[in-house]
């Protein structure tokens, strides 16, 4: 009985045992099953998430930064180009107390307050850019130095880099710009571009000048290295590389050493002059003073100099020949001349009695003074234009009428863009009936017409403007787009494409009445014209017109040059060309403040003149501009 | 002569576990070779590891039954001791002590308790064969959970993870009613906070992350994110043996050891994962199958604990390896490199052949 109980439950124990061993070996099966899933959903499913993932991991797409194209001038002269140089970078989302890092560096390498600040401010402006330089241009102890305690500085590295550079300095600063770090405004452009896959790794881009409008010749397409790294980040080997393609360089029509010689020219005077050659609108030379250091830009400004340049009342940082707009004052006297011969209004040979001033017939009487009390007495259109006679070009721009006056003058380029290869042109402005509808909402009166004659008024130009306008007449009305690049050079091929060599238009206009107004010309840098002693002794035939451009109205007080504030002093002008008989140069010059176009403006134009032309070095500039003693009798004051 | 030389060499060993564990060992290899780098050293390191271990389960294969149950108390004292030792003067390695310093030699003292554990209880379970009572079950669960205590203290989660599901197996398969099993399940949900506060920070940590890799990748995330990768981007058919590039550009961390099966899913791919489990699978089926025909209870017991201890190296180690379960130090059975785990793997299969061997023996 008791044997028989054992068994029974022997053989239960046994079964139960192997019951259990069947619920076990089903929770293997199971939990093997559970594995495959996983293993089918990572390795099947997911196997092209976790490819990227890996590739990712292995694989760094190092961009490889394109060498910036040049920018010479038409003689070969570099204006910008680019330099090898180590820089201390950080990056600070990889630094926990970066007031800590930076002190800790700077008993490695010298980082003067300059650089601190420039840091902050780069750090302020927060771009998504890896790391931000402290210093630039390290030698190579600094580096050295560095190099040594690199392990203690997680997030601190130094980076060979390709620096613009502007040799020159403030030659030509204002043409050919600089470049500057990319702020979130460019990332934005770029995006709408298209182009910001160009510019991966890469902290720079034109900002002004021809480094903004050419950016895309100069800039190169950004090359790559698939490089295959360890987990430590160390690359093993490179597996594929796209080598990066160099921007194009370009060649200006500008000429240095003239662009130079005009900067000279000006002395302590603000103001610009805009050179052309009237054969090809290629622009010799394009000042704007003062100028300023755009080296200062590169590696991102420091506040300081920032201040200094942004907020001085000089405005340095104003392209003038493009951005600022003056009356074209008497300059503008030789165009009048011209659209009343074409027009028929004048013939040569007539002849007004100047008694001092000009009486609008029909316009209640309103009188429009000369400069000169006394008047010129008897002054036919050469006379006119040598003595600058305002009182005949009253009576003139009555008889043309506004609407002619418009018409004709529009054609020279006056209040309109030139279309020059930078940006920031602004149009001027050359008044109409229609204009002053729109903006005033106001008829044109007669007397608004009179003092457009004497290019006062509404009348608003730029020295770019003044400058195209005095090319096309040098060169019998045929019209060239001004233009600061001549030629652009492939980078791989060095083929040149050359910019724009036809003329855009033709203006019909007479030959004789063109040389009525170049012998005038001529003659008003002739003794006894308004420019006549800055073309004392000139070796070429040099044309050219005189002009003063009032600041603040007078309200019938007498102007006094001497009892004025320096900054209400009237603003010189000066068209010139040179030589008459073949134009070769063309340029219009305003000196601000400068009083009279005769005096400040014209010699700056002889300077000029006397390089291009004859290669003959100006004096060394003095400190000072010491004001040329002028023969009363020359001056002009409309 | 030879023959019969030979004859006596194999009397004890399994045929079907030889092969299995061959080809496992092999494949470890090839494996290791890869995960090292190519590194010669490293293999014939593990060679060396083997032949020991064989060594080990040779000797395993030919101890009698009786003499096995026999030691199993005296076994699991020593062993309980040497824990205690360790917690006293033991040597600290990564922040863990673990180890013994015996003065000729260093022991892990916890790696002996994975066998002594389940010896013990299948002994004890044997002895109380015919009544088996609630009382028996309780004390089965003191003796496992005193030594699993003391390992989870050094801190070493793995081993304790892998000595206390040695003596669940036992106490489960000796019959443990499902209602006690229920209850047990209940309260240790219920006691999961209180077992969370007991946790070392960085075994918190390592259940935080498998919860969510991404919040910490490069910290304790960093194991499974790029073990995961290495998995998923081995594919269906794997990258080919040397040409997994997470392995061999240093991403994948411990890559020869608890790593190793990241290292060889990105190389042999899905499928190579599908032939590990199904060769994982026959020698549990194999395990069982003894366990199944063992002649005693305590045979029975030791069997089916040991095979289902093969079972959990093998679940854990690759559940971990594809962020499944949390990282713990659990090595992949007989392809990891190591020569301790290898010996304890090779000593449970000898015990198995050893089970199977001589059971007509016994029955007789």
């Amino acid at each position: 009985m008791n044997r028989g109980v054992e068994l029974r439950d022997h053989q239960r124990e046994l079964y139960y045992f192997q019951l259990r061993l069947a619920i076990v070996g089903g929770a293997v099966l199971f939990a093997f099953f559970v594995l495959l899933m996983r293993f089918f959903y990572v390795q099947v499913i997911q196997h092209d998430y976790y490819h990227t993932l890996a590739e990712q991991n292995r694989i760094f797409i190092v961009p490889v930064v394109p060498n910036r194209g040049l920018i010479l001038d038409r003689n070969g002269v570099v204006l910008a180009h680019n330099f090898a140089a180590y820089t201390l970078e950080i990056t600070p989302t990889l630094i926990g107390d970066l007031e800590k890092t930076i002190n800790d560096l700077s008993g490695l390498v010298e980082i003067t307050p300059k650089d601190r600040k420039r840091f902050q401010k780069l750090l302020e402006e927060g771009h998504d850019f890896a790391s931000i330089p402290i210093r630039t241009r390290l030698n190579d102890e600094e580096v050295a130095r560095f190099a040594v305690s690199n392990y203690r500085y997680p997030g601190v590295e130094i980076n060979a880099r390709l620096f613009r550079h502007y040799p020159n300095g403030e030659i030509a600063s204002h043409v050919v710009g600089y470049i500057g770090r990319i702020s979130d405004k460019d990332v934005d452009h770029l995006r709408d571009q298209g182009t910001a896959a160009n510019y991966s790794a890469s902290d720079y881009i034109g900002k002004v000048g021809l480094e903004q409008r050419y950016e895309n010749e100069l800039r190169g397409v950004t090359g790559y290295e698939h490089v295959e790294t360890d987990a430590n980040g160390k690359s093993v080997r490179t597996l594929r590389s796209i080598l990066p393609v160099s921007g194009n360089n370009l060649m200006l029509a500008l000429d240095a050493k003239l662009q130079h010689v005009a900067e000279q020219a000006f002395g302590e005077h603000r103001g610009s002059l805009v050179a052309i050659e009237p054969s090809t609108g290629g622009v010799l030379a394009l000042v704007s003073r003062p100028g300023f250091d755009p080296n200062l830009f590169v590696e991102g400004i420091d506040p300081q100099n920032w201040d200094a340049l942004n907020n001085s009342p000089d405005h340095p940082l104003n392209n003038r020949a493009l951005q600022g707009v003056y009356p074209p004052g008497s300059t503008f006297k030789p165009f009048m001349a011209l659209a009343g011969l074409e027009l028929g209004k004048r013939k040569p040979g007539f002849t007004i009695s100047d008694p001092g001033y000009f009486v609008l017939t029909g316009g209640g009487g309103h009188i429009y003074r000369d400069w000169k009390a006394g008047g010129h007495g008897l002054v036919d259109l050469h006379k006119a234009i040598v003595q600058s006679c305002d009182t005949y070009f009253y009576g003139l721009a009555q008889d043309l009428g506004i609407d002619a006056i418009h018409q004709f003058i529009k054609r020279f380029g006056f209040g309109q863009m030139t279309g020059i290869d930078i940006e920031g042109e602004v149009d001027g402005l050359l008044p109409s009936q229609e204009w002053k509808q729109r903006r005033f909402q106001q008829k044109w009166f007669v007397g608004d017409t009179i003092s457009i004659g004497v290019g006062q008024g509404y009348t608003l130009t730029t020295p770019l403007q003044l400058a195209f306008a005095t090319a096309i007449l040098a060169n019998d009305g045929r019209v060239f787009r001004p233009h600061l690049v001549k030629q652009i050079q492939d980078s791989q091929t060095d083929a040149l494409t050359i910019i724009e060599p036809q003329p855009r238009a033709v203006l019909p206009l007479s030959v004789e009445n063109i040389k009525q107004v170049r012998d005038a010309m001529i003659d008003v840098t002739r003794p006894g014209g308004t420019a006549g002693w800055a073309g004392m002794n000139a070796k070429y035939l040099f044309a050219g017109k005189t002009g003063t451009a009032q600041v603040i109205g007078m309200k019938g007080q007498k102007y006094d040059e001497k009892n004025i504030n320096e900054r209400h002093r009237d603003h010189a002008l000066f068209i010139a060309y040179a030589p008459a008989d073949d134009p070769k140069i063309a340029l219009a010059i305003l000196v601000e403040n400068g009083g009279h176009g005769g005096s400040t403006a014209a010699p700056i134009a002889r300077q000029v003149l006397d390089y291009y032309l004859l290669g003959k070095e100006p004096p060394p500039p003095k400190p000072a501009v010491a004001k040329p003693a002028v023969p009363q009798e020359e001056q002009e004051n409309d | 002569m030879i023959n019969r030389l030979l004859a006596y060499l194999v009397k004890h060993i399994d045929r079907y576990l030889m092969g299995l564990v061959t080809v496992l060992l092999i494949m470890g290899l090839i494996t290791l070779f890869s995960a090292s780098g190519e590194s010669f050293e490293r293999v014939t390191g593990q060679i060396i590891n083997i032949c020991a271990a064989l060594t080990v389960m040779w000797i395993a294969a030919n101890v009698p039954l009786h003499f096995l149950s026999r030691i199993a108390l005296p076994l699991y004292v020593v062993g309980l001791l040497l824990l205690v030792g360790v917690a006293v003067a033991g040597e600290v390695v990564n922040g863990a002590r673990r180890w013994l310093n015996l003065g000729f030699t260093r022991i892990q003292p916890s790696e002996l308790m994975k066998i002594a554990v389940p010896l013990l209880l299948a002994w004890y379970f044997d002895r109380y064969e015919a009544i088996l009572k609630m009382r028996d079950f309780a004390v089965g669960a003191v003796l496992v959970i005193l030594p699993v205590l003391l390992i989870a203290r050094q801190p070493d989660l793995g081993t304790a993870l892998l000595v206390s599901a040695a003596g669940f197996y036992v106490l489960f398969l000796a019959g443990l009613s499902w209602k006690i099993l229920v209850t047990l399940g209940i309260l240790g949900g219920a006691s999961l906070p209180f077992l969370w506060s007991m946790l070392h920070e960085y075994q918190r940590q390592r259940v935080l992350t498998l919860l969510d890799p991404s919040q910490d990748p490069l910290g304790s995330g960093y194991h499974t994110i790029q073990s995961t990768i290495a998995l998923g981007s081995g594919g269906f058919l794997g990258k080919g043996w040397l040409n997994g590039t997470q392995a061999h550009l240093d991403f994948l961390p411990e890559r020869t050891t608890d790593f190793i099966f990241a290292v060889y899913a990105e190389e042999f791919g899905m499928i190579g994962n599908l032939v590990l489990m199904v060769l994982f699978l026959l020698v549990i089926g194999r395990g069982l199958v003894i366990a199944a025909n063992a002649p005693t209870l305590f045979t029975r017991l030791l069997a089916g604990a040991i095979t289902l201890t093969f079972f959990t190296y093998a679940f854990v180690n690759m559940g971990m390896v594809s962020g499944i379960l949390p990282v713990v130090g659990v090595p992949l059975p007989l392809i990891s490199y190591g020569g301790t785990s290898l010996v304890t793997i090779l000593f449970g299969v000898g015990l198995l052949m050893s089970i199977h061997t001589h059971r007509r023996l016994v029955q007789t």
